[in-house]
């Protein structure tokens, strides 16, 4: 924790990150696996215990995430672009929303980042190098936790909540004939890319298909050490909400 | 399933598509577009079919930049990743098509231009070039050289009248006046355009020279490079009146 904030790669060159104190906590996983959810349920509890937090979301910054939506509506896109939109609209929030929030001190929680992309861009282009190149602006985050998930518990996830849609499918790949096809192709390779940067970045992985308590037990166990200055400022526990279980404590 | 084999980093080294990909740079006011109309016309007369593209172009990305713009919310990594987008969209539908089906592909501008531009605007060269390792290798890079005064008194004399906002750097705060501010933002463009030149090669054209003299220089320095280019053509014509021609109808309006 000492090292320090560090940038992915060549970094923002006109931007020193040293004094960047926030944190900077990922939830990654893929499309239905109840990210948003748990993101959620961290906020309050972080807030609770008087921690400012934001939370920031893939594709929602102010400049990108309409031209997202309608790049995304024609038929038009190729892998790069959408990369590179992707790419856009993160530089886009990490300028103007978490480095500020984190030079400020905030809990920044993080619904999805550059591995997302990473995984996107890989199944598509066969080319992890690029990708990698490409989000070298990026933060090191502090914490990364990846809900991992199963193609076949996924689909039936995504059936029941929105229904399965073409991007999420894949089907610009045309890796099967119908919509569940491509669904169940695609995220078996995204979840493939997934296991492999959970090694390769260190992910803390938990398996998504537990009970959501156990799941947000697991997350705050990772949270709770990273904030070493809740005990000094002698923080009042409060009782988590209902349905969730306390985060442990270690030691005294 | 596997997925598709992994792309070369093209930018760098020759592409082996049977079309001819030429491309021009300079700063504004350097003549280069004016250049490059009078080369696409040459071609098209001598029976090539020509596909132009410009910088910053796409609809994919012309209504984001301009919000951004309109907002002042861009910083210089938007910026660069904006124009990557850009680029990446056109040459996927504008370039590398008709070069794979071995036709002639002008652009105007090309990503030495952002080499150039987004390294004055603070952001990592190293960064920016790895940004574009997906280009195509131009066939022929020209870079229209010319000197910072000269392509002011262009600008401010004769066809455009004033300089735009972000071409003169405003955004940058160098200077409030705006001609100050492009010598300023434009001389280091320069810098950094010379550097580019000999990294990469460029193809130096006297940019102070007459237009039809350097146009003479432009045409012969092609010519070379076409010499074992085998035009293809798909018979049809580019234009609606070759068909119309061929069936004795009076032309549409709308063409």
């Amino acid at each position: 924790m000492a090292k320090g904030r560090q940038y992915f790669g060549d970094g923002l060159a006109y931007l020193n990150p040293s004094d960047l104190k926030g944190k900077l906590i990922v939830i990654e996983g893929t499309d239905g696996v109840g990210r948003s959810t748990h993101i959620e349920l961290l906020q309050e509890w972080l807030e609770v215990q008087g921690y400012g937090v934001i939370t920031t979301g893939w594709t929602r910054s102010s400049l990108m995430s309409r031209t997202i939506d309608t790049a995304k509506q024609g038929n038009i896109l190729d892998h790069w672009s959408l990369s590179l939109l992707y790419a856009t609209d993160f530089a886009d929030r990490l300028e103007h929303q978490i480095i500020p929030a984190l030079r400020s001190g905030f809990i920044v929680l993080a619904d999805r980042y550059i591995y997302t992309a990473f995984a996107r861009e890989t199944v598509r282009s066969g080319d992890p190098t690029w990708i990698r190149d490409v989000f070298g602006f990026a933060l090191v985050p502090d914490l990364v936790c990846y809900l991992r998930i199963d193609a076949d518990t996924l689909a039936l996830r995504v059936l029941e909540s929105n229904g399965m849609n073409y991007w999420e499918s894949g089907m610009d790949l045309r890796l099967g004939t119908d919509l569940y096809d491509s669904f169940k192709k695609y995220q078996t390779l995204m979840i493939e890319e997934f296991d492999k940067m959970a090694e390769e970045f260190k992910f803390e992985v938990v398996d998504a298909r537990k009970s959501l308590e156990d799941i947000q037990e697991f997350l705050r166990a990772k949270i709770q050490p990273m904030l070493t200055s809740a005990r000094s400022r002698g923080l009042a526990r409060v009782p988590a909400p209902a349905g969730t279980t306390a985060p442990a404590t270690e030691g005294s | 399933m596997t997925p598709p084999t992994p792309p070369l980093r093209t930018f760098g080294q020759p592409h082996s598509y049977p079309g001819k990909l030429i491309i021009v740079e300079g700063i504004d006011g350097s003549g280069k577009s004016t250049q490059l109309l009078l080369l696409q016309k040459w071609l098209e007369s001598q029976g090539h079919n020509v596909f132009f593209t410009e910088w910053n172009s796409s609809d994919l990305v012309k209504e984001t930049t301009k919000k951004g713009k309109k907002a002042k919310s861009l910083t210089p990594t938007t910026f660069s990743l904006l124009h990557a987008t850009d680029f990446a969209s056109r040459l996927y539908h504008s370039i590398l098509p008709p070069l794979k089906a071995g036709m002639i592909v002008l652009a105007d501008r090309y990503a030495y231009t952002a080499f150039a531009r987004d390294a004055v605007r603070g952001v990592s060269r190293s960064w920016v070039r790895k940004l574009y390792s997906f280009a195509v290798q131009p066939d022929l890079a020209f870079y229209f050289k010319v000197p910072i005064d000269t392509a002011i008194a262009r600008l401010l004399g004769g066809t455009r009248g004033q300089f735009k906002y972000y071409e003169a750097g405003m955004d940058m705060g160098i200077s409030q006046d705006v001609t100050e501010s492009f010598r300023i933002f434009q001389s280091r463009i320069l810098a950094e355009y010379d550097k580019i030149v000999d990294e990469y090669g460029l193809t130096v054209m006297d940019a102070t020279k007459e237009i039809e003299d350097q146009q003479d220089d432009m045409r012969e320095v092609v010519t070379k490079a076409l010499e074992h280019y085998k035009p293809k053509r798909g018979g049809y014509g580019k234009r609606a009146t070759v068909f119309w021609r061929r069936f004795g109808v009076p032309k549409p309006e709308r063409s």
